[in-house]
């Protein structure tokens, strides 16, 4: 993998592993801080701190 | 203490809690490693005992080695000449050869004990993802009473600081004990590890570096950061918790179990640090005392995939023959960090202290 090249991993019963330099952008079009080289990204919308997961999918299972 | 050595060695001396931590703690104060007699461990000088026979008397006398004050305060202070966090221990003890046998023979009981202790279930099959399944099995969350909800929910503002001490023990020196892994790791559980290691460490922002937030947390409520500013305070479960994560990282014949303590550790961090912020923030403190928590809702919620799927499930796969220490060391990890909270839980839901007394010399 190329520096530049975005992986992402489905983590099974949990979030998107994202390595690499991406932006996200939040609902009002802005973009947000990316907190470290690796992200979670929630996708069981159980999240308190969306867009990145907070480990609240183990509770909803 | 001769006055010479007060001069060079200002050192926070500690209270000694038995006669093991009592000849350990004198002998790095006051022998000189260089000395050749000092060296030899029959001819211990200044006429004590030999350290290895009152370790002998010390571990056959004890009711258990993870909660015996004495033999786990002497243990941490072994493992502290290797880690240089107590800058009064000359570094030339790290390697002395009485210090390493009395160690040696702490590290042989205590093992044995978590090993008859912690209840280790089926091995799952050689298959990262088998493995990660079977530890995310194993840190499952489980409803009922716990410390975080203590916190999160009823801690008063002693209490909180209470609790924050017995964490900094470990958390000033956050990720430590895992990185002696580090060298002995290859492929994909190597990169794993140094993956998260790396985010522990700031991930080239010294300010960012966990130790260093919690540093500003404890400052923020009004403690003292420098490390092990209250190991004087801080009883045998709280030591042994870290005496287990600095035996199995810094011994290479335990690989699987610190691999597996890491990915336990991180695998049950989040939603506790969740709560851990309430009870910050409930009791009227800001982000700047809440970022530590804050910090590992986030991030914990990273490093658990990584640790369960690629340094344990990596490690598992590539290595199977240490599945079954991967699974020791998790099942320590929670066994030992249980020990702990429900020890500061029940003390809190007593009205009690969780630390031993201001002073409590033996």
């Amino acid at each position: 993998m190329s520096e530049r090249e975005v992986q992402i991993t489905a983590c099974a019963d949990g979030p998107l592993l994202v390595r690499g330099a991406v932006q996200v952008i939040g609902e009002d079009g802005q973009p947000i801080d990316n907190p470290r080289r690796t992200v979670a990204l929630c996708r069981c919308g159980a999240s308190a701190i969306k867009p990145w997961c907070d480990g609240t999918h183990k509770l909803i299972h | 203490m001769t006055a010479i050595h007060e001069r060079v060695r200002p050192a926070r001396r500690g209270i000694a809690r038995g006669p093991l931590s009592a000849a350990v703690m004198q002998k790095l104060q006051l022998d000189d490693p260089r000395d050749a007699r000092a060296a030899d461990g029959a001819a211990a000088s200044r006429g004590s005992d030999d350290l290895a026979a009152i370790a002998g008397d010390a571990l056959a006398a004890s009711d258990g080695v993870a909660i015996d004050d004495d033999i786990q305060l002497a243990l941490f202070l072994l493992y502290a000449c290797a880690y240089g966090s107590l800058d009064w221990i000359d570094p030339e003890w790290e390697w002395h050869p009485e210090l390493l046998a009395v160690r040696r023979m702490i590290e042989r009981a205590f093992e044995r004990e978590l090993r008859r202790d912690v209840v280790v279930g089926e091995a799952p099959p050689a298959d990262a993802e088998a493995v990660a399944a079977a530890l995310f099995d194993l840190t499952a969350p489980t409803p009922g009473p716990s410390l975080a909800r203590y916190v999160a929910k009823r801690a008063t503002l002693e209490q909180l600081r209470e609790f924050v001490i017995q964490r900094s023990i470990y958390t000033l020196r956050e990720a430590d004990p895992h990185s002696w892994a580090i060298p002995r790791l290859t492929g994909r559980a190597k990169v794993a590890l140094v993956e998260i290691q790396s985010d522990e460490y700031g991930g080239g922002r010294p300010e960012r570096m966990h130790a260093e937030i919690f540093a500003r947390t404890m400052r923020g409520l009004g403690l003292d950061a420098r490390y092990g500013g209250y190991l004087d305070r801080v009883p045998a479960v709280t030591l042994a918790s870290q005496n287990a994560m600095s035996m199995f990282g810094i011994n290479r014949s335990l690989i699987g179990a610190i691999v597996g303590h890491l990915a336990a550790f991180e695998m049950t961090s989040s939603l506790p640090n969740r709560m851990y912020a309430e009870g910050v923030r409930r009791l009227g403190f800001g982000d700047d005392v809440a970022d530590y928590f804050d910090e590992h809702v986030e991030a914990d919620a990273v490093h658990e995939q990584i640790a369960a799927r690629d340094l344990a499930g990596g490690l598992g796969e590539a290595r199977p023959e240490l599945i079954p220490d991967i699974f020791f060391g998790a099942a320590a990890c929670l066994m030992l960090d249980d020990r702990a909270a429900d020890h500061i839980r029940g003390a809190f839901e007593a009205g009690e202290s969780s630390l031993r007394p201001e002073g409590d010399d033996v």
